[in-house]
């Protein structure tokens, strides 16, 4: 038990965590205590981690089991300042649809410590029960409003296989293991790489290779990354939508933080093998995403299937092996986590107790209704289509960039010419936004802190595609 | 032949045994008891590895806990087992051949050079005078694995957490006592005596 402080800002969140479920017993359902003082602690953690990052060097603790590096400061500040707009945006409409605000609110921090030790986690173990926190908590969120029958549906679903995907991932884990003699993932990069004593053979190592398949079904399911992506549409639109915008922001970029410690950390010798399959996975998540996207009218299957096409860009930098390729995954991580929280956020906005905005329909006219949320959607969607100056422009061309750059031309010409078919349905609904009469005449009324939050979130999407220079930095920080 | 390798070999012949009776046999309590009777083995064989922590692990789990549930859902429920064993000899061929090609691929793969038990180290025997590896894996859970352990129970919290937010439900109309309003209850909150004229008898 050593450099237990490097651990502080996830220790803190769970007794906070804990403190707040005590308090949530006591206080009135309806008042929003426990929402303040989630946001609190998630305010401290993101401080904390915040203070954290200063230190360049890597520092490992807990017998090697937890790694303190600039990846994983960068990556948790993110994550917890996602977080904190999801709750944000979500306060509103967990409390018209009377779903237990205290344990929304509980889990939800729990989920947030579950990502956190995911992206520090350099010890199998230990990053399979964080994902284990994440994935428990997820299941949970989706069921929790319990009159609903398509949200049970889909936790039912969401539940079955990802428990599925979690077996993948540990008998993978356990072949890994079985091969190597090591859980750390620092000691397996050494031991396959022939660089420790005890190195195995060349023959031992097909264990190794072997368990690696199961390993990327697993991160593959947790990614949603085609052809595992199954269970996306059908959790996205059974479940509801503030629990939707939590499961496609902030998660994506913890399992991108555990598909770089799983293979860039521990497997990187074996890139022979998975660059492979995360080509072929990658293209077909493109062509799919994008493809089945353009035939959906549900405007939560249709981010599920922007989700999954955008899994693929995300993909395309890592299939490089080169370090220029992963800070452009990493960037592209980030920047879609906020991206589509702006999305959702405009979707929640919408809604009102009794009529959530679900179908393509419900954002006709939002322009004339309220110009506001139409310029946060608008700005939103030419991110998420790759057009400029909107930082998804510079997350595409640089994971474009390092895939041409690695010898994948071919990826990269399959990516342009999918974001060109999945610029249609982007822009189909700014379309419907702007040019369309409205079929709903209801005024939109947006609390003042939300619109504080939605500006800052439009402000970040445009902004930070004018000067991607911060989050581009850190990334590239995180991998030299 | 040792006494631990006929053991052994008396162990795996009760397994199997054992085994093909869960699946075999017509009364669903008694194939829960066949369950326990392997469990029981297989954590004698355990026992033969010197892995007594897991083998009194399963016993106490596997026997005590789960399958004691096991059969208080067999029992409660009062399955009816024949429908589902209708057209067990018309899938039989299919499941056959599903169990041959695995366990042919098994015999491949164990067999083959590269999962063959001599690629992978002997385990060292644990001399007498060293720790039992309960309190081995005592000192690792609470030293070196603290804060795995932490995460664990974390997430055992968020399953309590989960089951109780998804099932408990507050009735308005639910009827219930308080017992301390009950106590509380005297002769003046509930007894009104009236006072009448008599009247007479008509």
């Amino acid at each position: 038990m050593d450099n237990l402080q490097i651990a502080t800002p996830e220790i803190f969140l769970l007794a906070a965590t804990c403190a707040v479920l005590v308090v949530g017993l006591f206080v009135n359902a309806k008042s929003n205590t426990v929402y303040w003082l989630s946001q609190l602690s998630l305010l401290v953690a993101l401080l904390m981690s915040f203070t954290q990052s200063g230190g360049g060097d890597a520092v490992t603790g807990m017998s090697g089991a937890y790694t303190l590096d600039s990846f994983s400061s960068t990556l948790k500040t993110w994550l917890l300042v996602v977080s904190i707009g999801v709750l944000l945006y979500s306060r509103d409409y967990v409390g018209d649809r009377k779903i237990q605000r205290s344990e929304y609110f509980v889990l939800c921090l729990f989920a947030t410590s579950g990502m956190m030790i995911m992206v520090s986690a350099t010890h199998m173990l230990t990053m399979y029960l964080g994902l284990e926190l994440l994935a428990l908590s997820q299941y949970a969120l989706v069921a929790l409003h319990r009159d609903n029958s398509r949200a049970a549906e889909a936790a039912m679903k969401y539940f079955v296989l990802g428990a599925l995907a979690s077996g993948m991932l540990l008998y993978g884990m356990s072949m890994i293991y079985g091969a190597t003699g090591s859980l750390d993932l620092n000691v397996i990069g050494q031991i396959l790489a022939g660089t420790a004593s005890d190195s195995p053979s060349a023959e031992r190592t097909v264990g190794a290779r072997f368990g690696l398949t199961f390993v990327i079904v697993g991160l593959a399911f947790k990614l949603g990354a085609v052809p595992f992506h199954m269970w996306v549409p059908d959790v996205y639109e059974g479940a509801p939508t503030s629990v939707t915008m939590f499961i496609s922001t902030a998660p994506k970029i913890a399992a991108f933080a555990m598909l770089i410690r799983l293979l860039v950390g521990g497997l990187e010798t074996l890139n022979a093998d998975w660059q492979q399959m995360l080509a072929i996975m990658s293209a077909l998540s493109v062509v799919v995403g994008n493809l089945i996207a353009i035939a959906q009218t549900n405007i939560k299957r249709m981010l599920a299937y922007s989700t999954i096409s955008h899994v693929g860009f995300l993909l395309m930098g890592v299939v490089g092996v080169t370090n220029e390729g992963y800070s452009a995954s990493m960037f592209y991580a980030i920047t879609y986590a906020f991206t589509t929280l702006a999305a959702f956020g405009v979707l929640l906005a919408a809604s009102r107790e009794g009529h959530d905005v679900e179908v393509l329909d419900d954002l006709a006219g939002l322009g004339k209704r309220n110009a506001f949320l139409a310029s946060i959607m608008m700005l939103s969607m030419i991110s998420l289509a790759g057009v400029p100056p909107a930082v998804g422009f510079y997350a595409k061309l640089s994971v474009l960039q390092a895939a041409v750059g690695a010898g994948f031309a071919w990826l990269a010409i399959l990516g342009v010419i999918m974001s060109v078919v999945g610029a249609f349905y982007y822009l189909r609904v700014i379309k419907m936004m702007f040019f369309d009469e409205p079929t709903d005449s209801v005024e939109i009324k947006v609390a003042g802190d939300v619109t504080a939050g939605l500006a800052v979130n439009g402000l970040a999407v445009i902004g930070f595609g004018l000067a991607p220079g911060l989050i581009m930095s850190a990334s590239i920080a995180a991998f030299s | 032949m040792t006494f631990e390798l006929f053991a052994f070999y008396c162990f795996a012949a009760i397994v199997v045994f054992a085994a093909t009776a869960v699946i075999s046999s017509r009364n669903p309590v008694h194939s829960a008891m066949f369950l326990v009777l392997t469990f029981f083995t297989c954590a004698g064989i355990w026992m033969l590895l010197e892995a007594e922590f897991l083998a009194v692990t399963l016993v106490l789990v596997y026997v005590g806990a789960v399958m004691v549930l096991f059969l208080f859902v067999v029992m409660m429920l009062d399955v009816n087992v024949e429908p589902l064993r209708e057209g067990f000899v018309k899938y039989l061929p299919v499941g056959l051949l599903v169990g041959a090609v695995m366990l042919v691929e098994m015999i491949f793969l164990i067999t083959q050079r590269y999962f063959k038990s001599d690629q992978f180290p002997v385990p060292e025997r644990a001399s007498a005078d060293q720790l039992s590896n309960t309190e081995m894996l005592g000192e690792l859970l609470y030293s070196q694995y603290l804060f795995q352990f932490e995460i664990a129970a974390i997430i055992l919290l968020v399953a309590i957490v989960a089951a109780i937010a998804l099932t408990m439900r507050r009735r308005p109309d639910t009827k219930y006592q308080t017992p301390a309003v009950q106590i509380a209850a005297s002769k003046k909150g509930r007894l009104r005596v009236v006072q009448m004229p008599a009247e007479k008898r008509s």
